[in-house]
């Protein structure tokens, strides 16, 4: 800025208003020319990359550029890099995969990141679950904590109806569907909380026991702890799915529960399976 | 530059002003609208999408009135991040009975074209109960007041006609068959078949697990079958559009 263009005469546009004139002073050249540049590129741009919409769609452009070709192409660029050990993994026997350093740790990692982004929503992002939800930390189990079993879980859910061999069993609702009364229903309820802390009315604890071994113990077993074919909880253990307060319990034996877990073999490679169930076997529980 | 210099008789002249910046105009407009006319054959044609059984729609009509789309978008993009979260990435085909559609990029909650599915009715329930329930993190509202309202289907039909009237392929028999369809989805020991012919893939149960048509019935509902018409084991979309 520190030279001053020389003052001179520069024409007028020729317009005049009221007596007002206007300069015709050029453009500046680097603005000119960039200005070309633009509409330059611009048409070389529509030439090379899908633009004019025509009757029967789009020109493609001659790059071939397309974004679905482009998240295909990486999709199968990451799943030819893990290919090898996919399969290694999908193929293993599930037993065998903590034998295996490499396979045992990529699984690890890759069952976390299938965790995070299918389970967590339910079970919670450290695994912790939630009233309704099992905790996969701890050993309890309700259909088996050992990874085939685990394994199984996953592919097939529980009690869903687009896997035919999804896990299933019903508790019936023996309030709703007045299988017992209502002071049958505080008995078996006290007696249920005698087994794992104190009962709300020990008075009533000897009358549930019969109501027990008569409607409950085929499948929670006569002591209580449970049947993991059926998927029928430990009542001893004083862990609980739902609450193991008198109220909830009332309702739980009053209404049944029916937890669901989608089959995840749709959604999921054998591979990402095999990789989360071992990751859950590996949070502390695994049997 | 001749004709550049005579534009002092358009800028003097009104009425010939007038008439030339309409020429203008028209000329952008047709440009800008013509290509609409011709906006079917950027929809390609796929498998298995339908319109909305009446409950599903009337559930769509819900998830706008409380506003969901504000946070959850329902268009998964091209990108590998998000084909490995969400599933597929969306076709167009599958939200062009959607008036209005549903897309978005701001996502303050996940994206909801391939929820269907995902999770059990009961976590529906319990999240749009209380979402910190399930997942402690999450910033989402409470929304257990839905199970309050019944809702009865007195409405449904002018709702389907009014889809009707705007493109959705809603035949005869489907308007009239509006109020019996609504109320047989979510009942498993109805005679649903008629339903099940009318809206292929539609899923019937009892959303909620209370006796009676809540507005969260409708609501899970369409939340359930978000995404899941298209198989695509069979369906494999053009490379290129």
């Amino acid at each position: 800025m520190s030279k001053k263009p020389e003052k001179k005469e520069v024409e007028t546009t020729g317009h005049s208003w009221d007596g007002i004139e206007e300069y015709n002073n050029p453009l500046p050249r680097w603005w000119l020319w960039t200005f070309y540049a633009c509409i330059v590129w611009a048409v070389l741009y529509t030439i090379a990359y899908p633009a004019w919409p025509l009757l029967n769609g789009a020109t493609p452009g001659i790059l071939g550029f397309s974004t679905r070709q482009n998240v295909a192409e990486e999709i199968a660029s990451v799943e030819e890099a893990n290919a090898a050990i996919n399969d290694r993994l999908a193929s293993a026997e599930l037993t065998q995969i903590s034998a295996d350093a490499d396979l045992q740790s990529y699984a690890n990692n890759a069952g976390a990141a299938v965790f995070r982004t299918w389970c967590a929503q339910c079970h919670g992002s450290g695994a912790a679950g939630a009233t309704g939800y099992p905790n996969l930390l701890d050993d309890d189990w309700l259909w088996g904590g050992s990874i085939e079993e685990i394994h199984t879980t996953i592919s097939h859910g529980i009690r869903n109806e687009t896997d035919p061999d999804a896990r299933y069993s019903q508790m019936p609702s023996f309030g709703t569907d007045e299988l017992l009364s209502k002071a049958e229903i505080r008995q078996v309820v006290n007696y249920v909380m005698s087994l794992s802390t104190e009962p709300n009315d020990p008075a009533v604890v000897e009358d549930g026991a019969v109501v027990f071994a008569d409607n409950c113990a085929s499948c929670h077993a006569d002591d209580g702890t449970g049947d993991r074919t059926q998927g029928a909880p430990n009542l001893t253990d004083a862990i609980w799915l739902y609450g193991g307060d008198y109220d909830t319990l009332i309702t739980s034996v009053s209404e049944a529960r029916f937890g669901v877990m989608p089959n995840w073999n749709e959604r999921l490679s054998d591979a990402e399976i095999a990789a989360v169930a071992t990751y859950v076997h590996g949070l502390g529980g695994g049997e | 530059m001749s004709i550049l210099d005579k534009h002092k008789i358009l800028e003097t002249n009104g009425s010939l002003l007038f008439v030339f910046a309409f020429l203008v105009v028209t000329i952008g407009g047709i440009v800008e609208i013509a290509p609409l006319f011709w906006l079917e054959n950027t929809i390609e044609e796929v498998e298995g999408v339908r319109p909305y059984s009446p409950l599903e729609l009337e559930g769509r009509n819900i998830y706008i009135r409380e506003g969901c789309y504000v946070c959850h978008s329902q268009m998964i993009r091209p990108m590998r991040d998000e084909v490995e979260r969400y599933g597929h990435y969306s076709l167009a085909a599958e939200s062009m009975y959607d008036h209005p559609f549903q897309w978005g990029s701001k996502r303050t909650g996940p994206d909801l074209a391939r929820v269907g599915g995902r999770y059990s009715d009961e976590w529906h329930v319990d999240h749009l109960r209380n979402p910190q329930s399930v997942v402690p993190e999450s910033v989402m509202p409470k929304y257990g007041f839905l199970e309050d309202t019944l809702i009865e289907a007195e409405h449904v039909r002018d709702l389907m006609e009014t889809n009707a009237f705007v493109g959705v392929p809603y035949t005869e028999e489907m308007l009239e068959n509006a109020v019996a369809d609504f109320n047989v989805q979510i009942d498993p020991w109805g005679d649903y078949d008629g339903l099940l012919e009318r809206y292929p893939g539609a899923q019937v149960r009892n959303f909620d697990g209370q006796p009676g048509i809540s507005e969260m019935d409708a609501l899970i509902a369409y939340l359930q079958m978000l995404g899941t018409l298209v198989d695509f084991s069979t369906f494999n979309p053009d490379a290129s559009r």
